[in-house]
């Protein structure tokens, strides 16, 4: 047999420099897309309308005091544009890798499979981080025409929370995107999930069976809302209506219980949804075969 | 010296055995064809070399090291290109090739000269800077197959490589592999075209229904199926003339059969090894009867081919 030449001197990285290798190009793939645009379009234009409406009914909501300003523009609408940035930017992230054949040009190279998956995992946060800062900024500047320089501390925190709530709903993408290989199966659940499912049983929930609905995520996010809120919203929220309503419902009266989530619960909430979903997203990934 | 074993390797998925108990050991620097039939278990075998599948049991050892367990360390000397991969669309092929340069650990101040020279060894010098979701099927499988050469790997693997491209660009990629063979690198590769695997291949491996029928050399296997006989094709500067066909078998004693294939070459079956090839070579120049090539007629590997596996029917 024949001895081989001299290979060259190549040292395959720390698999951490791999991360930052995949999280590079990937944001780069993302930054270029059609879809990094359609986001930012339909960001701006969720904004632009804001400021129209705003700048042109001048609702008394929105312009009794700043936190009421932040609460109404900011706590309504940062939670979509998460939404959307999860479901655009996650929904196919690791199903992609084997619908569209991508995984055979990057996975048969001497890199982990945790490696592609967090960087791909830290490319779709940094991407969605930058609809939230649009978000963010044009928020800031219709409060700083409205209001001057005085953001409340509150909307700070509830700019902190939402980024926190945004790595969970890209873990629970990226879990669902794991799940399936068909992409736009992955895009759809997920979609239907942050949607509309999650608020019908949270609703359901609440009202109906009277349970503190702290196992749903949206259930957690409000504390990107509620912070905004002074004082800060109660736990619990009995509504009664009709005979003897009031106080306290009489007979044929129906009540309504709503729960507010309270910060430590929230955070907790979206901190097991994001720690949860990521990692049995990275164990499905680790697993899946190429086949087909 | 680089290594490619299969050790008790199967996959089953149910009671569908892809791949079973597949045992094969590639060692040193050659290029070796993997053949068989659709669904024989040929991609499946590539991709647990690749840690793309994982075996139902048994191992895929590269330079000694299993690759599902210890894939970083597997890998860091082979080049793959498995089916036709796609690469992120928004990304340039200088843009890809430098991501996989860097996740292969090709020191930084090569990267870009050894980006640059793959893209030139596929004729897409011209594309490097643009983005690769305007590509067809057949660039985007150039790309890739310079992504397999790039960090200049000891190992190759490659599945069905010349897939999706023109004529011309499977006669360059017959190039690359054999400019690999120059560089004394082991390459491993599956394909349906048996005159691409006469054409470049030293041993063929044939698989069927996920088993190991034969690993031989190219002449051993064609000879085994032809009755001990080899079969070489000469092609002639001019036509062949019937009378110098006959001289030639005439005068080697070691032909059984000499025949006109068309205007300019010839078939010759002969007896014996490598070692007899070359013989014959050599007596045909001193001949001086105008020699233009000489291979291993792919219709014998044809033959050995189907022979082998209608046996496994």
């Amino acid at each position: 047999m024949t001895e081989t030449t001299t290979v060259s001197n190549n040292k395959v990285p720390s698999s951490l420099t791999q991360v930052g290798i995949t999280t590079k190009y990937t944001f780069l793939d993302y930054f270029r897309s059609r879809r990094f645009f359609i986001l930012l379009t339909i960001t701006l234009l969720i904004s632009a309308l804001l400021t129209v409406v705003v700048g042109y009914y001048r609702p008394e909501s929105f312009l009794t005091s700043e936190l009421d300003f932040y609460a109404n523009w900011w706590g309504t609408s940062a939670t979509y544009v998460i939404i959307l940035s999860g479901i655009f930017f996650g929904g196919d992230a690791i199903a992609g890798e084997f619908q569209n054949k991508t995984g055979y040009f990057g996975l048969p190279n001497p890199i982990k499979r945790s490696s592609v998956y967090i960087g791909k995992l830290l490319a779709a946060f940094s991407a969605s981080t930058i609809m939230l800062g649009v978000f963010t900024a044009v928020t800031v500047s219709n409060g700083l025409y409205y209001f001057g320089l005085n953001v409340p501390y509150q909307f700070i925190e509830s700019v902190f929370f939402a980024w926190f709530y945004l790595a969970a709903v890209l873990g629970f993408t990226f879990f669902f995107s794991s799940l399936f290989k068909s992409t736009s199966m992955s895009t759809i659940v997920t979609a239907i999930l942050f949607l509309f499912a999650f608020s019908l049983i949270q609703t359901l929930v609440s009202t109906l069976v009277q349970i503190e609905p702290w196992f749903i995520l949206t259930y957690g996010a409000q504390i990107i809302g509620n912070i905004l809120t002074v004082p800060y919203p109660q736990h619990k929220v009995v509504t009664s209506f009709g005979p003897g309503g009031g106080a306290g419902a009489g007979i044929g009266g129906v009540s309504l219980t709503t729960f507010n989530v309270q910060i430590p619960v929230g955070l907790a909430i979206i901190g097991v949804y994001f720690i949860v979903t990521a990692i049995l997203g990275l164990v499905l990934f680790e697993r899946k075969e190429f086949t087909g | 010296m680089p290594s490619i074993e299969a050790s008790n390797l199967s996959k089953h998925y149910g009671s569908f055995a892809a791949v079973s108990n597949l045992n094969l050991k590639l060692e040193g620097a050659k290029c070796v064809g993997f053949l068989g039939p659709n669904g024989a278990g040929k991609t499946t075998a590539l991709k647990m070399f690749t840690d793309l599948i994982r075996p139902s049991s048994g191992e895929a050892l590269i330079n000694g090291v299993n690759v599902h367990k210890q894939k970083k360390k597997a890998l860091e000397s082979v080049g793959t290109l498995i089916e036709m991969p796609e690469i992120y669309p928004a990304l340039t092929p200088r843009e890809a090739l430098t991501m996989i340069a860097e996740i292969r650990g090709v020191p930084k101040a090569e990267r870009k000269r050894r980006v640059e020279e793959a893209v030139s060894e596929v004729r897409m010098s011209e594309w490097i800077d643009k983005r690769v979701g305007k590509f067809s099927k057949g660039m985007k499988q150039r790309i890739c197959v310079a992504s397999a050469i790039l960090s200049d790997p000891s190992i190759v693997l490659l599945d069905e490589p010349t897939t999706g491209l023109d004529p011309r660009g499977m006669s360059e990629v017959r190039d690359i592999i054999k400019s690999l063979k120059n560089k004394k690198r082991l390459i491993f590769m599956s394909s349906h075209l048996l005159s691409e695997v006469s054409d470049v291949c030293d041993e063929v491996a044939i698989i069927d229904h996920g088993k190991l029928i034969v690993y031989d050399t190219l002449s051993n296997v064609t000879a085994k199926v032809s009755g001990g006989d080899n079969v070489v094709e000469i092609g002639l500067r001019n036509t062949v003339d019937v009378e110098l066909v006959n001289t030639i078998t005439a005068k080697l004693p070691y032909i059984a059969k000499a025949e006109k294939s068309d205007g300019n070459t010839f078939r010759i079956n002969f007896t014996g090894g490598l070692d007899t090839q070359e013989k014959l070579l050599a007596d045909l120049v001193k001949m001086k009867i105008g020699i233009v090539s000489y291979k291993t007629a792919s219709s014998a590997l044809e033959g050995a081919y189907l022979s082998l596996i209608k046996d496994t029917l």
